[in-house]
């Protein structure tokens, strides 16, 4: 299999490799669109802050490519965020490939929310075998609100979208690929799409 | 709902851990690779290894520590010790660390703070606080908590959340070692002053420790060695126990 991330240098993707090697697949990181464009399935990272990211997706053109590729794309935390309307975070105008804002917890509850907590409303084929109430690993100060886009979602002050799903292109906020033998599952659905 | 975690730690010098482990049949229990893994299969939630390599040299072992452990363990762990530049926390994270735990060189020179959250983020960045109450009062310590500072305990803590930390590991000295339970006294009013996640440290010996530090210290976390190392508590167990006793835990 053809497995890319996008590589715009944004976070902690040696953990995201990783996590395929353990599965059997070798992901390999490119910032080329055609390597992007001919690709079975993308991986979209990201960890740090949206619009310094968003800033280096236009300068290397991403940000056109990315809305447009039909494989299976899987954005991750950060990537997740960007592939929405706009983010908080920066006043970010994203990708708009999912129809949600991106909303700051409030000071209500510790932010960034750290560590495990449930997925629940799983709609897609990418929770196949995997519970409603399973435990994700989240590290997030930024949230998508819920949406008709979304297909799973989890409680940290208010209910939000912990998983979203339009076409061909999903986003998880949380990081499968440190959420244990669940993660992994997600991975792989991901993989078999 | 946001579980609490359970944070096993493990001292690591020239790429091995240093106390005794002693809780599986591990062929090598100097392995913290394998003895990573292990942990993550009895259900810890997240990992801290601590260098305590004296030298630059046997840092590099670290960083082969480090990709192993990225490419084995299927759970998010913090590396810290002996870092104090943006370049060692660049190159711990390029190694697949999911955080950097930083300590005196926070107090040495707090603008590090700023400098690695500005440029990794500050879910990344851990501040590491020892204290030891003297008093009535609560006085930072460098250097495993043998060198006292006048910087007070809350104060810091304030300061650090200002200049970007994503979580404080705070263990008191007063604790550390004894087995008697966790400071939660100051840990609570930590975790009403600061907005971010707090870990507790030091003092755990009994499965009850974990349940008061959550309930009445307010840890987000706590973290221990020897009690894990020993097999005096599996994991499993006082996991089964939190839940038990109405405290969120990953099961």
């Amino acid at each position: 299999m053809d497995l890319k991330i996008v590589n715009y240098g944004a976070g902690n993707i040696k953990s995201i490799q990783f996590a395929f090697q353990r599965l059997g697949y070798n992901a390999v990181l490119t910032n080329d669109p055609n390597a992007l464009i001919k690709a079975d399935k993308v991986i979209f990272p990201g960890v740090g802050e949206a619009s310094s990211a968003m800033a280096k997706l236009r300068e290397s053109g991403l940000d056109t490519i990315i809305p447009e590729l039909k494989q299976p794309v899987l954005g991750i935390c950060l990537g997740m965020q960007l592939m929405c309307k706009h983010t908080e975070e920066g006043d970010t105008k994203g990708l708009g490939i999912f129809d949600a804002d991106v909303k700051r917890f409030s000071n209500q509850v510790k932010v960034p929310q750290m560590g495990w907590n449930i997925v629940r409303n799983l709609k897609s084929d990418l929770f196949k075998g995997i519970n409603e109430g399973d435990y994700m690993y989240l590290v997030h100060s930024y949230y998508a609100e819920t949406c008709e886009e979304a297909i799973a979602t989890t409680d940290y002050e208010i209910e939000y979208a912990s998983a979203l799903e339009n076409d061909n292109f999903f986003g998880v906020q949380f990081h499968p690929e440190k959420s244990s033998k669940v993660g992994e599952r997600l991975l792989q659905n991901f993989l078999e799409l | 709902m946001l579980t609490k975690r359970i944070v096993p730690c493990l001292d690591i010098k020239d790429g091995r851990t240093v106390k005794g482990v002693n809780f599986v049949d591990l062929r090598d229990a100097g392995d913290p690779v394998a003895l990573g893994r292990q942990y993550a299969e009895m259900g810890a939630d997240e990992l801290v290894f601590l260098d305590i390599s004296a030298t630059q040299e046997k840092r590099r072992t670290m960083h082969d520590m480090v990709l192993k452990v990225a490419e084995q363990v299927n759970i998010p762990f913090t590396v810290g010790g002996g870092i104090s530049t943006v370049e060692d926390v660049d190159d711990l994270l390029h190694c697949g660390a999911d955080k950097v735990s930083i300590n005196s060189s926070a107090v040495k020179r707090p603008e590090l703070i700023n400098e690695l959250s500005e440029k990794f983020g500050s879910q990344c960045v851990v501040v590491a606080i020892d204290a030891k109450e003297i008093n009535g009062e609560w006085f930072v310590h460098l250097a495993g908590g043998t060198i006292p500072t006048e910087i007070k305990l809350f104060e810091w803590a304030k300061e650090v959340e200002e200049r970007g930390a994503g979580e404080i590991l705070f263990t008191s000295m007063n604790h550390d070692g004894t087995k008697s339970g966790f400071a939660n006294e100051a840990l609570a009013r930590l975790s009403e002053l600061v907005n971010i996640p707090i870990i507790a440290s030091g003092g755990a010996g009994t499965v009850q420790h974990f349940v008061d530090t959550f309930k009445d210290g307010k840890a987000d976390a706590a973290l221990a060695a020897s009690v894990f190392h020993f097999g005096e508590i599996p994991i499993l167990d006082l996991k089964k126990e939190l839940k038990q006793q109405g405290i969120p835990v990953r099961l």
